[in-house]
């Protein structure tokens, strides 16, 4: 309770603070819209439905992409944990596409699959496909070997022993790379929204550069506010509750 | 105490109407470290363990015991010799070897029960409905029905290894393996682990080898005690000891037998320096 009531007042704070100076003039209005502006800006377009729309267009392509990601970087880490030929071949390919930053498929993905949802598809995908196979490569790879073993003496091998040993033994691991996963398909898909313009919806990050466009600062600031508030509610509903089985069964934090 | 001769071993061991449960033939094994030298495990072992005797493995580390024991649960292959268990060549793990860890090995993502519920799904033969009984009658005989929901990590050392110890016994093997199980308790934990393993044991007769480095242990536990010496990993001598069950492990008759086994270690220990 006491922790709820200091962070409303830290936000409280935060909003009254962000007023006053913009009352005070302290930048151009253009520039700095106070948060009523913002939230103005809310009602409007939330009632228009344009803001809908744009959420639901974006996740869409969100979860298509992170799955693909999910689909195809799991086994992938796991090949590459298991087999030494795949780690050298497959395994070294990701960890050199998982420094370049996602956006820079941007050019190539246009001139491939042009200004459709097959390069924003595209984008995202490789955006979280090498972390999450990383991941679970580096998550298999953990697994104590006295796990397999014991599964081993009691009459466990072969595909059994993946799927009921070394799958939920990595879990920690997989977990936090689809968290990290999401994290980059997320930060890819805005990139891509933003940079890549086509005509076939307009998701939150074409209101972004719109806003930008129109000198519209407020919108800015209001998609800012709602792309936060979509990362957070992934976070919780997606991820949070096998971060609580896993406090709950491995007594871990985190 | 009697110490067992070598001759007699072989004629005692073998008769014809009474084939051991387990037999290790002139079995070697050399591997070799990460520092790439060669350790030369076992050199020549032979060893036969008859059906319901409790066998103790001992020695100083880094004489082949736990190889030993992972050449009799089939999760290595040794280098000459042969491994037979009823009769037939050990060929890899199986459920008729079940294998106790000096770590539980319990798998953390599994509550006790589906811990113990692991070993007897991988068994085809049993009925689904009969496994949760099965379970739950091997966690009532370690004292642990009360915690059947709980996590891994909520239980002591003690209570891990219990439920080691059901999860291995459950699936009915003919022989139990233990590696040092309770090495890494502490001695009250391991006094009362004492008194129920040889209460399970007196009950069920089942075939046990066990692996430690402590004698009295051994001695407190075991029908038999094998005294093992390292580089390379040799059987030197073997004690059949007949002291009445239950044994405490504080009891004066038993220290005095360990005495004479550790002497015994001592005296290979120091004939091995002169040479």
């Amino acid at each position: 309770m006491r922790r709820a009531i200091t962070a409303t007042l830290f936000f409280v704070l935060l909003l009254a603070l962000w007023e006053g100076l913009v009352r005070a003039g302290v930048w151009s209005k253009v520039l700095v819209p106070s948060p009523l502006k913002v939230l103005t800006y809310f009602q409007t377009s939330l009632a228009d439905g344009t803001l809908l729309a744009a959420s639901w267009v974006t996740l869409k392509r969100l979860l298509l992409g992170y799955l693909a990601g999910v689909v195809l970087g799991v086994p992938l880490g796991m090949a590459c944990a298991r087999w030494k030929s795949c780690q050298d071949t497959v395994g070294v390919l990701a960890l050199g596409l998982q420094t370049l930053p996602s956006v820079c498929w941007a050019p190539l993905a246009l001139l491939w699959f042009g200004q459709n949802e097959w390069a924003i598809f595209f984008i995202t995908f490789m955006g979280s496909l090498w972390s999450i196979s990383l991941a679970v490569e580096a998550g298999v790879r953990n697994v104590p070997p006295i796990y397999t073993r014991a599964a081993r003496t009691m009459g466990s091998g072969g595909l059994h022993t993946w799927v009921f040993v070394m799958l939920p033994a990595s879990l920690p691991f997989v977990v936090s790379g689809m968290k990290q996963g999401w994290a980059f398909a997320w930060r890819s898909l805005m990139s891509a929204e933003i940079y890549v313009t086509i005509l076939t919806g307009l998701g939150l990050g074409h209101l972004l550069h719109y806003g930008r466009e129109l000198h519209a600062m407020e919108q800015v600031i209001a998609i800012m506010l709602l792309i936060i508030g979509i990362g957070l509610a992934v976070d919780r509903t997606l991820f949070l509750p096998w971060e609580r089985f896993m406090h709950k069964r491995w007594g871990l934090t985190g | 105490m009697t110490l067992l001769e070598p001759a007699r071993r072989v004629e005692g061991q073998t008769p014809a109407e009474q084939r051991p449960k387990l037999s290790i033939q002139s079995v070697s094994k050399r591997f070799r470290t990460a520092r790439n030298q060669e350790v030369h495990a076992l050199d020549r072992v032979s060893l036969d363990v008859n059906e319901g005797e409790f066998v103790c493995l001992v020695g100083p580390s880094g004489c082949g015991k736990s190889t030993l024991l992972n050449l009799i649960a089939g999760l290595d292959r040794p280098d000459a010799g042969a491994i037979l268990a009823d009769s037939n060549p050990v060929e890899g793990p199986g459920p008729d070897r079940m294998v106790m860890f000096q770590e539980s090995a319990l798998f953390p993502w599994l509550d006790v029960m589906d811990n113990v519920l692991f070993g007897l799904k991988c068994k085809r033969n049993l009925p689904k409905s009969a496994r949760r009984d099965v379970a739950m009658h091997f966690l009532r005989l370690v004292g642990l029905e009360k915690f059947v929901h709980s996590s891994v990590h909520e239980l002591s050392g003690g209570m891990k290894q219990r439920v080691a110890l059901a999860r291995a016994l459950a699936p009915n093997p003919r022989v139990l393996l233990m590696d040092e199980p309770f090495a890494a308790l502490d001695a009250m934990t391991r006094e009362q682990l004492y008194g129920d393993l040889q209460a399970i044991w007196t009950a069920r007769r089942k075939t046990i080898v066990f692996v430690t480095h402590n004698v009295r242990e051994a001695v407190c536990l075991g029908d038999r005690v094998v005294l093992f010496s390292p580089h390379p990993g040799r059987i030197r001598e073997q004690y059949r000891v007949d002291l009445p069950r239950p044994r405490d492990i504080n009891d004066v008759a038993l220290a005095e037998q360990a005495t004479a086994i550790t002497r015994a270690l001592r005296a290979h220990a120091e004939a091995k320096e002169v040479a």
